[in-house]
C-alpha cells in the first residue's frame, strides 16, 4: 500500500514539477508558482511515507506557505510587461545551464544504477513502519537539534539576522 | 490493504461529513443570517425577516434558504481582461484549506470524536492555514479591477504579518503542556491549580490568549482588521467581481474561518471538551452519556467564542492600514517574543 | 499512519465537494454576458488606469521578514515541546533557556534593526 503511495505521489511531484517549465495551461507565471506549490506538497506526502511528519509539515509550512508566498508577491506585484522581459533568446547563460542540468542528472541516474549494481536495493517501505517507533517526531528532531546540534542551530539565527538586514539594505538602495 | 484499513477510512470519511457539513457549514449559513439580524439589532433596525414559508416567518429564518437559492442562480459575471481559469478556480483554493482543517480537531475524550489524531496537530493546522493565504492573492490579482488587487496586496500582507503572532502565541502553551498534538494538550488542561481552579490555557498563559485572538481575527480579516475587505475604501476587497456560487463560497470560507478561531480558542485556551470541575477519570470517559456531555460543552464553548467573534464585529472600528500592521509587527509580535522567554524563565525557576 | 490516512480521505472530499460546486457554479444561473457587463467594476466609471501596475518594495520586505521569523517559529516550536523535558534533566535545564534565549536574542536584534531603518513604517 505504501509503495503504491509512494510512485502515485511521486509521479505527481514529478509531473507538477515539470508543469513549472512547461504548463499546459498557457505561458503565465502564476501557473508555475500554482505548479511549484503542488510539487512541494507531494514532497510532503513523500516525507509523511517515510514517517517523518514533521518534516513533512515543515516541508508545507515554511516551503509552501511562507517562501512562495514571496514568489507570488515577486510575480504578481512586479507585472513584467512583455516588453519589459524582451524577446526569448539563446543567451550563454541558458546553455550553460542546460548543460549543467543535463551532466548532474546523468551522475545522478548513474550513481543510483552503479549503487543498484554492487549491492541491490530493495525499497524499505513497509507499512510496519521503522524500527524506533520515536522516528521523525518532534521531540526526535528536538533532541538532535538541541543538544547534538546546537552550535549549527545558533549559527542558524546570524543566518536570519543576516537576511533581514541584507533585505533592507538591497530595498533601500532602491528606493 | 486489509478490510480493518479500510473500516478506519471509511469511519473518519463519516466523521468528517458529520463535522464539517453538519455542524460547520450549517452554522456558516446560520452565521449569514444571525450577522445580519444582530448588525439590525444593533443598529435599532428591524433586519431581514420577510422571506416567509406558507405564512410562517420564523424571524426571518428562511432567508438562509432564499439565499442561497438567489446565490445559485445568479449569473457568473466574469470581468473583461481578468485570467478566467485563475479567477474561477481562486474561490475554491481558499475553501478547501479552510475545510481541511478541521480534520485534526478533537471535539471529544477518545479517539473515536476527532477524524485524524496527528501527532504534529496544532501544526498541521498552521501549515495547511497557511496555504489559505494564496486563494485570496490570485482572487485579487486575476480580477482585472484595481480594488481587488489592492484589496490582494493588503490581504496577504496582513495574513502573513498576523501568522506568526498567532504561532509565536501558542508556543507558551506548547511549553505548558510539552505538546503540540491537540488531545494532549485538552487532557492536560483536565487537572485543577491548587484544587480549585481549572488548568486552562487562560489560566497558565493569560496574555497570550488576548493576543492569540487579536492576531487570529486579523488572519480571518473581520472587523477590527477588515481592511482588506473595507467597504469604504475598497467596495468589497478581493472579491468585489465575484458573484453567484463564486461570491457565496468566500463567505462560506470566511464563516468557516470564524469557526475555526472560535474552535482553536476552545482548545488551546479554554479546555477543549474538559467540563470545569469534572475530572474525565477512565471510568467516566468510558460511559457514553459523559462523552456526549464533553462534545456539548466543547461546542458550547465553540458557540461562544463565534458570538464573541461577532459581537466584536458589530462593536469595534475598523482599524487603517497602517495601525493595522504597526499593531502586528510592533506590539503583538514583541510582546509574544517576551511571553515565550517569561514563561520559559518562570518555569525554570519554579522547577 | 492512521491518521494521515484518513487525512487523505478528507483531502478528497473536500476537493469533491469543491468541485461539485465548481461544476454548479458554471452550470446554474444565466448566461448572457454583455461588453457592458464584463467590464471590470469601477465605480460606474469605464476603468482609467489598468491594474496590473507596480507596488512599494514594502510588501516584499514585509514577505522576506516573514519567512525568516516563520523560521525562527519553527525552531521554537520543538524547543517548547521538549522544554519540560530539558527541565527534568539537571545539565540540560539551564542551557536549555540560555540557548533559546542567545537564538531570540539575535533574532530580537534583526527587528530591532528593521524597525530602526524604518522597514515597519506605512507612511
Amino acid at each position: 500500500m505504501a509503495l503504491i503511495l509512494f510512485f502515485v505521489f511521486a509521479i505527481a511531484a514529478v509531473l507538477s514539477g515539470i508543469c513549472v517549465a512547461f504548463s499546459p495551461f498557457g505561458n503565465n507565471p502564476v501557473y508555475s508558482a500554482i505548479a511549484l506549490i503542488m510539487t512541494l506538497f507531494f514532497l510532503a506526502c513523500e516525507f509523511v511515507l517515510l514517517h517523518a511528519t514533521f518534516i513533512a509539515v515543515l516541508q508545507i509550512l515554511v516551503y509552501a506557505g511562507a517562501i512562495m508566498v514571496l514568489f507570488t508577491f515577486v510575480i504578481m506585484l512586479l507585472n513584467l510587461s512583455k516588453e519589459e522581459i524582451g524577446e526569448e533568446r539563446l543567451t550563454l547563460t541558458k546553455v550553460v545551464g542546460l548543460v549543467v542540468v543535463l551532466i548532474g542528472l546523468t551522475y545522478q541516474i548513474g550513481r543510483v544504477i552503479w549503487a543498484h549494481k554492487v549491492a541491490p536495493v530493495t525499497l524499505h517501505l513497509t507499512d510496519g513502519g521503522p524500527s524506533n517507533p520515536a522516528f521523525g517526531t518532534i521531540q526526535d528532531v528536538g533532541v538532535k537539534l538541541f543538544q547534538d546540534f546546537l552550535v549549527p542551530f545558533e549559527v542558524t539565527s546570524i543566518l536570519l539576522l543576516v537576511a533581514i538586514v541584507g533585505a533592507v539594505v538591497l530595498a533601500k538602495r532602491k528606493i | 490493504m486489509t478490510a480493518q484499513v479500510v473500516e478506519a477510512l471509511v469511519h473518519a470519511a463519516i466523521k468528517f461529513a458529520i463535522l464539517v457539513p453538519g455542524f460547520v457549514l450549517a452554522l456558516a449559513a446560520l452565521m449569514s443570517w444571525i450577522e445580519r439580524r444582530q448588525s439590525a439589532m444593533i443598529q435599532d433596525r428591524v433586519g431581514p425577516n420577510r422571506a416567509s414559508i406558507g405564512g410562517v416567518r420564523a424571524w426571518g429564518l428562511f432567508h438562509i434558504i432564499a439565499d442561497t437559492l438567489k446565490f445559485a442562480l445568479k449569473e457568473n459575471i466574469v470581468p473583461r481582461g481578468s485570467n478566467p481559469l485563475l479567477f474561477r478556480l481562486a474561490p475554491f483554493m481558499a475553501m478547501a484549506p479552510a475545510l481541511i482543517v478541521f480534520a485534526v480537531m478533537p471535539v471529544g475524550p477518545t479517539n473515536r470524536w476527532v477524524v485524524s489524531n496527528l501527532d504534529v496537530g496544532i501544526l498541521f493546522i498552521f501549515a495547511i492555514g497557511s496555504l489559505s493565504v494564496y486563494g485570496a492573492t490570485i482572487a485579487g490579482w486575476s480580477s482585472n479591477n484595481n480594488f481587488s488587487l489592492l484589496g490582494a496586496l493588503r490581504v496577504s500582507a496582513q495574513m502573513i504579518s498576523y501568522e506568526v503572532s498567532l504561532a509565536l502565541n501558542l508556543v507558551g502553551v506548547f511549553m505548558v503542556f510539552g505538546s503540540i498534538n491537540l488531545q494532549t494538550i485538552i487532557e492536560g488542561q483536565g487537572a485543577l491549580l491548587g484544587g480549585v481552579l481549572p488548568k486552562w490555557g487562560i489560566v497558565v498563559q493569560p496574555v497570550a490568549f488576548f493576543l492569540f485572538l487579536a492576531a487570529s481575527i486579523a488572519e480571518t480579516k473581520r472587523t477590527p482588521f477588515d481592511a482588506p475587505e473595507g467597504e469604504p475604501e475598497l467596495v468589497s476587497g478581493y472579491f468585489t467581481e465575484y458573484s453567484g456560487l463564486a461570491l457565496a463560497t468566500w463567505f462560506l470560507t470566511e464563516f468557516a474561518a470564524v469557526i475555526m478561531v472560535a474552535m482553536m480558542a476552545t482548545a488551546v485556551f479554554f479546555g477543549g471538551w474538559q467540563i470545569p470541575w469534572l475530572p474525565p477519570t477512565p471510568a467516566l470517559v468510558a460511559t457514553w452519556w459523559f462523552q456526549i456531555a464533553c462534545v456539548m460543552a466543547f461546542f458550547a464553548k465553540t458557540l461562544f467564542f463565534v458570538w464573541v467573534q461577532m459581537q466584536l464585529r458589530w462593536t469595534l472600528l475598523r482599524m487603517r492600514y497602517d495601525q493595522i500592521m504597526t499593531m502586528g509587527w510592533k506590539y503583538i509580535l514583541p510582546i509574544s517574543l517576551a511571553n515565550v522567554l517569561v514563561t520559559g524563565l518562570f518555569l525554570l525557576l519554579t522547577r | 499512519m492512521d491518521g494521515y490516512s484518513a487525512l487523505l480521505v478528507v483531502t478528497f472530499l473536500v476537493v469533491g465537494l469543491a468541485v461539485t460546486m465548481l461544476v454548479l457554479n458554471l452550470l446554474l444561473g444565466p448566461k448572457n454576458p454583455s461588453a457592458i457587463k464584463s467590464e471590470p467594476f469601477e465605480c460606474g466609471q469605464v476603468q482609467i488606469t489598468s491594474p496590473r501596475q507596480r507596488f512599494s518594495v514594502k510588501f516584499y520586505l514585509i514577505a522576506i521578514v516573514f519567512i525568516v521569523f516563520d523560521i525562527e517559529v519553527v525552531f521554537l516550536i520543538p524547543w517548547a515541546v521538549l522544554y519540560r523535558w530539558f527541565l527534568t534533566q539537571p545539565s540540560w535545564a539551564v542551557l536549555a533557556f540560555t540557548e533559546m534565549l542567545v537564538f531570540l536574542g539575535i533574532l530580537g536584534l534583526g527587528l530591532a534593526y528593521f524597525w530602526k531603518r524604518r522597514g515597519l513604517e506605512w507612511d
